[in-house]
């Protein structure tokens, strides 16, 4: 398949963004992921594919704009089966797809409530993303992943979240490893697998990224 | 796919209607179980300890939540009829992406409508009106969402039908004028009786809801 029929609007820090070039990575897939400027101007294809939204990730195949990084995913999954990454049983399918919408719901907009705090970060917003951590860490169980033996469909969205950890741990001065060291061990394991590490930006950047972003948004 | 069945559902529930139409779809027989969600019983916090939430579909004692889950699951477990996903995997995405568009938007907006007054109030009809003719637009003129079947998309919207006459009354205004082909599109659904049997009656909803609005202290 020639690069151009696989299309990926893309921003370099968007987690969600991330889930659909690691999906494409562990499909062995080549595409193009082309950079969106979200605070200078999107694209007019961008406006046009995703007019409900206009939001990325936007993944064009053969021209034909899918949007929602999670359904993106399952449509990798779907249209390239090998390797799979839902479990061919239908109830571990319904696992996996509550655990991708407890993460969809609750961990981005948690961490942000820690790394967007004005001054001292409140013991609740800690408290509610650590918490949150934990769920996932009982549902992760005693598994190498979140798929069991292999790498899977939740380990895909949730992997990428993690690189905007570093910048609550250091706004909220608490750090994950200490937390939640199940997780911190998964997370680890995700990053050794080359689909994973050759996307993933650095934690850091993130945290510069964020730091501009919180002087944009008048906090700091 | 033999098994017993259960269902923890709640009557007035948009998302509980959804599994009950995808198991009437199916010819599937469960247990109804109705919870009193000011006293949620000890199977619900079990079966969902996540969430505590309705509906709860228990197949063979293994529980699996949240509403469009339930629906893909009984569509691919009683995968010899009715099928509700469409086959083409763009289909299907395309369908999941609306049914996603109606879960982030149509149930928030909606309580807007009857918990707000004022401008606030007209802000969340304008809101839910945009919305249903997104919606319309999808539909276009097909018979259903999955095209000459009833399908997933379908199944996802029509509980929200049920609760249209409770929120023109609150609202004072009219879906129909709005969005008469959605309408159009409804009454050609409440015509199936997996959904007829399946849906309670608007005036039901409507009393319900203002049950809700005197314990909210909302006149």
């Amino acid at each position: 398949m020639s690069k151009a029929e696989l299309l990926l609007l893309d921003f370099w820090v968007s987690p969600f963004c991330l889930r659909v070039k690691i999906a494409l990575n562990e499909k062995c897939l080549q595409y193009e992921a082309r950079p969106e400027d979200l605070f200078g101007g999107k694209s007019e294809l961008l406006l046009n594919s995703n007019p409900i939204y206009k939001k990325v990730p936007v993944f064009l195949h053969d021209g034909k704009p899918l949007c929602e990084s999670t359904i993106i995913v399952n449509y990798i999954d779907e249209t390239w089966s090998s390797p799979p990454l839902l479990p061919p049983c239908s109830y571990g399918r319904a696992q996996a797809r509550f655990w991708a919408d407890y993460i969809d719901k609750k961990v981005f907009d948690a961490c942000g409530n820690v790394w967007r705090c004005k001054g001292e970060v409140p013991v609740e917003a800690k408290n509610e993303f650590i918490e949150i951590l934990k769920q996932l860490e009982e549902a992760l169980g005693d598994k190498d992943y979140f798929n069991g033996a292999t790498f899977g469909f939740v380990d895909v969205i949730a992997i990428p979240l993690t690189c905007w950890f570093f910048s609550a741990e250091k706004i909220g001065g608490f750090t994950v490893a200490e937390e939640c060291p199940k997780f911190s061990s998964w997370m680890k394991r995700c990053l050794q697998r080359e689909s994973v590490a050759k996307v993933m930006p650095e934690p850091e950047k993130v945290y510069e990224f964020v730091l501009m972003f919180r002087k944009m948004q008048g906090i700091d | 796919m033999e098994g017993a069945v259960v269902l923890l559902d709640f009557w007035p529930s948009m998302f509980g209607m959804r599994t009950r139409v995808a198991l009437a779809e199916k010819q599937i027989k469960y247990e109804y179980k109705e919870e009193d969600l000011r006293n949620k019983s000890e199977l619900l916090l079990q079966m969902n300890p996540v969430h505590k939430k309705i509906p709860v579909l228990i197949h063979n004692g293994k529980p699996v939540c949240e509403s469009l889950i339930q629906v893909q699951y009984i569509d691919e477990v009683w995968n010899d009829r009715a099928p509700l996903l469409p086959a083409n995997p763009y289909k299907r995405a395309t369908a999941r992406f609306w049914a996603d568009f109606i879960d982030k938007k149509l149930y928030d907006i909606g309580t807007r409508i009857w918990k707000t007054k004022g401008e606030e109030q007209e802000t969340a009809k304008k809101e839910y009106i945009e919305c249903l003719k997104l919606l319309e637009g999808e539909l276009g003129d097909k018979a259903y969402f999955g095209g000459d079947n009833f399908g997933y998309l379908d199944v996802a919207l029509i509980p929200f039908y049920c609760w249209f006459y409770a929120y023109e009354q609150c609202g004072n205004f009219s879906i129909e004028a709005e969005c008469p082909k959605l309408i159009a599109w409804a009454k050609r659904c409440m015509q199936k009786e997996s959904v007829a049997k399946s849906l309670p009656d608007q005036q039901k909803i409507y009393e319900f809801l203002l049950q809700m609005k005197k314990a909210f202290g909302i006149e």
